[in-house]
């Protein structure tokens, strides 16, 4: 029992930082129906900027919490930048082209991102720690000051974007440029400003989700966006991909079911898990948990 | 001219041509060239596979590399285990993989797009996964001490095997059939074609390629290691295919050759850009040649990447957009010297 109820601690922390990546893939794939392959190196580019930001404000020699808070704002800011641009440079020149160019861009943006990351600084690049962990023990169970903040920072990250998609004038353009991008263009909603603030958006989030990632692993390295990046992908896939609460969704189910196989069959065999959970899901239900299924026409 | 006779001539005269290169040129040659013309050889067979899966049949797979494991670990273990040669354990490979493909095509062909593709890749991930977890086949560390046997006459004689087969198939009725389900899935499906079959077929045949070059790969290095294959190299044959277009045999397979040799070609450039230099620095022009030339292949990725994107946003139909190299030529021949009306 508590080896199941800490695994369910673990699994909640890891599908919510799952979930801030997922919802970035999601968006995007609802306003522009492409998976956005660079997606995972915005979250990785994500660690990198925390680490820059945090060496040279000082950060990093005297940490506080407001230093901390201003670190995740900084890197937050410097995802969205880095989203847009990728929307701006690589994506809207493609905008009439086929999904399968897109995609292609959208991998060789990747791989840029990623061979520039490890040109520029290498790899393992130690993080320094920034907030001093404590972890408590409860009934055998324990729970650090790291999963406390992420479950936190998710929810209140998730709120806001609620409110973002549903109150605002920016989330209503979302929404119909995502129902309809030639019927939102003839409303006069300028589409294409929509779509990178679908990506900037979908980049704070990732880049939230980077710095609690580096709180807890503090090591960056122009791999680490892989691994996390497909997860996340597979988790807005599993919940219906371009469905909001979907992403977040399978996120959560994909984090649970990783830890709990790790906890009690063995850590190698959870990345399959993840997958045949996805394959099955699919098969079943095949536009994921929450995607309508929309019957193909003449 | 069109007597089929003349095609099995072509065919046996490549064979002998290949062989012939392999027994009087390839001694010559440098070992490091040699081995970049059999990595050129291996993903052009693997890429003929996917043209025919993604390209011809417009089925998005994003798992190839997952079928090339099967071959590779496939062969490699009938021969480590069951001692059957090299020779016959290649074909084997490529239908253990094959059979693989219709496990993995019969429940996933049913999804579409980008749903297909996911899946593909999950089941690539799995392969890898459950092939690490199996001590039998080496686990992450790799198989080791698998025989020797792929030279390049082996090598060019399957990718001949491979594109004279592809072309056939794709001129047949089967042909037809594939650019049908692509173009237009429901159409074909009212015209009585039973199209979860042909797609079925395509997987299946794509697979088998990928698993024969996936044995040549394991023959040829002597070990084998699950990280060859994971999604990234699914995703390098992909980029083949839509870089050389869709629809198209000869692009994906121009788009193989240039983008293995792409890498190695500029590790050669920043050697001879050096060269260059000496007489610039013998005369005091410059103190050293300039210390990146030295680093030119560190950069080769994000050189790769660059043309990758540029190819995208310059060319969207890819190299050759959805034509033959054949009628490419003949195209541009014909522009340089019109025919007399």
């Amino acid at each position: 029992m508590t080896l199941f109820v800490q695994q369910l601690v673990n699994g909640l922390s890891l599908g919510a930082i799952y979930a801030l990546i997922a919802l970035g893939y999601t968006m995007v794939y609802g306003t522009l129906q492409m998976i956005n392959f660079a997606h995972s190196e915005v979250f990785m580019m994500g660690g990198f900027f925390a680490l820059l930001i945090a060496k040279y404000s000082g950060v990093a020699d005297a940490p506080s919490v407001p230093g901390v808070i201003f670190v995740a704002v900084g890197t937050m800011l410097a995802t969205a930048t880095l989203g847009a641009t990728i929307e701006r440079l690589a994506y809207r020149p493609l905008r009439k082209s086929g999904r399968l160019n897109m995609l292609i861009t959208a991998i060789g943006m990747s791989l840029l991102l990623q061979n520039g990351a490890l040109l520029v600084w290498g790899t393992n690049v130690p993080f320094p720690e920034l907030l001093p962990r404590t972890t408590w023990v409860i009934a055998g169970v324990s729970v650090s000051t790291n999963n406390v903040l992420v479950f936190s920072v998710t929810i209140v990250l998730m709120i806001a974007l609620h409110h973002v998609v549903e109150r605002t004038q920016m989330g209503r353009a979302m929404r119909a440029v995502s129902a309809s991008r030639d019927a939102a263009a003839l409303m006069g909603i300028p589409v294409d400003r929509i779509i990178a603030f679908t990506f900037a958006l979908g980049s704070i989030l990732a880049g939230a989700a980077s710095m609690l990632w580096v709180l807890d692993n503090p090591r960056v390295d122009p791999a680490m966006g892989i691994m996390p990046g497909l997860k996340a992908f597979v988790a807005a896939v599993l919940g219906g991909i371009g469905s909001i609460p979907g992403a977040v969704a399978g996120a959560i189910l994909l984090g649970l079911c990783e830890t709990m196989v790790s906890g009690y069959v063995s850590s190698t065999w959870r990345d399959a898990v993840a997958f045949l959970l996805l394959i099955v899901i699919l098969l079943v239900r095949p536009a994921g948990l929450f995607g309508k299924f929309v019957p193909e026409k003449v | 001219m069109k007597s089929p006779l003349f095609g099995y001539a072509l065919v046996v005269l490549g064979i002998a041509a290949v062989w012939g290169i392999d027994q009087f040129v390839i001694p010559w040659t440098d070992a490091y060239l040699t081995n970049v013309l059999l990595r050129i050889g291996f993903n052009v067979i693997a890429v003929t596979g996917l043209a025919l899966v993604l390209g011809f049949t417009g089925q998005f797979s994003l798992g190839h590399a997952g079928f090339m494991a099967l071959g590779a670990y496939g062969a490699a273990s009938l021969s480590l285990h069951l001692n059957v040669p090299p020779v016959l354990a290649v074909p084997l490979g490529g239908l253990i993989a094959g059979l693989a493909g219709l496990v993995v095509g019969v429940p996933s062909l049913r999804l579409s797009g980008d749903y297909l593709a996911v899946v593909t890749l999950g089941f690539n991930q799995i392969i890898i996964v459950v092939v690490q977890n199996t001590p039998f086949l080496g686990g992450a560390l790799g198989l080791t001490g698998v025989p020797v046997a792929t030279s390049f006459g082996w090598t060019f004689t399957w990718v001949l095997l491979a594109v004279v087969f592809m072309r056939n198939l794709l001129k047949s009725s089967h042909g037809r059939a594939f650019a049908a389900v692509r173009d237009n899935e429901i159409a074909t499906r009212s015209l009585g074609v039973d199209t979860t079959r042909i797609k079925v077929t395509a997987f299946v045949v794509g697979a088998f390629w990928a698993g024969a070059a996936g044995a040549l790969l394991g023959f040829y290095n002597s070990s084998i290691f699950p990280k060859q294959f994971e999604f990234d190299r699914s995703i390098e044959l992909l980029a083949m295919v839509v870089l050389g277009g869709t629809a198209s045999l000869s692009g994906p397979i121009l788009a193989a050759i240039v983008l293995t040799a792409l890498p190695e070609f500029l590790r050669v450039l920043g050697g001879w850009l050096i060269k260059a230099c000496a007489p610039l620095v013998a005369a005091g022009l410059l103190d050293a040649p300039p210390e990146f030339l030295g680093r030119l292949s560190q950069y080769r990725m994000v050189i790769y990447s660059l043309v990758l994107i540029g190819m995208m946003i310059t060319r969207p139909k890819g190299f050759l957009g959805g034509r033959e190299l054949g009628d490419v030529l003949v195209g541009a021949w014909r522009r340089v010297r019109p025919s007399p009306a």
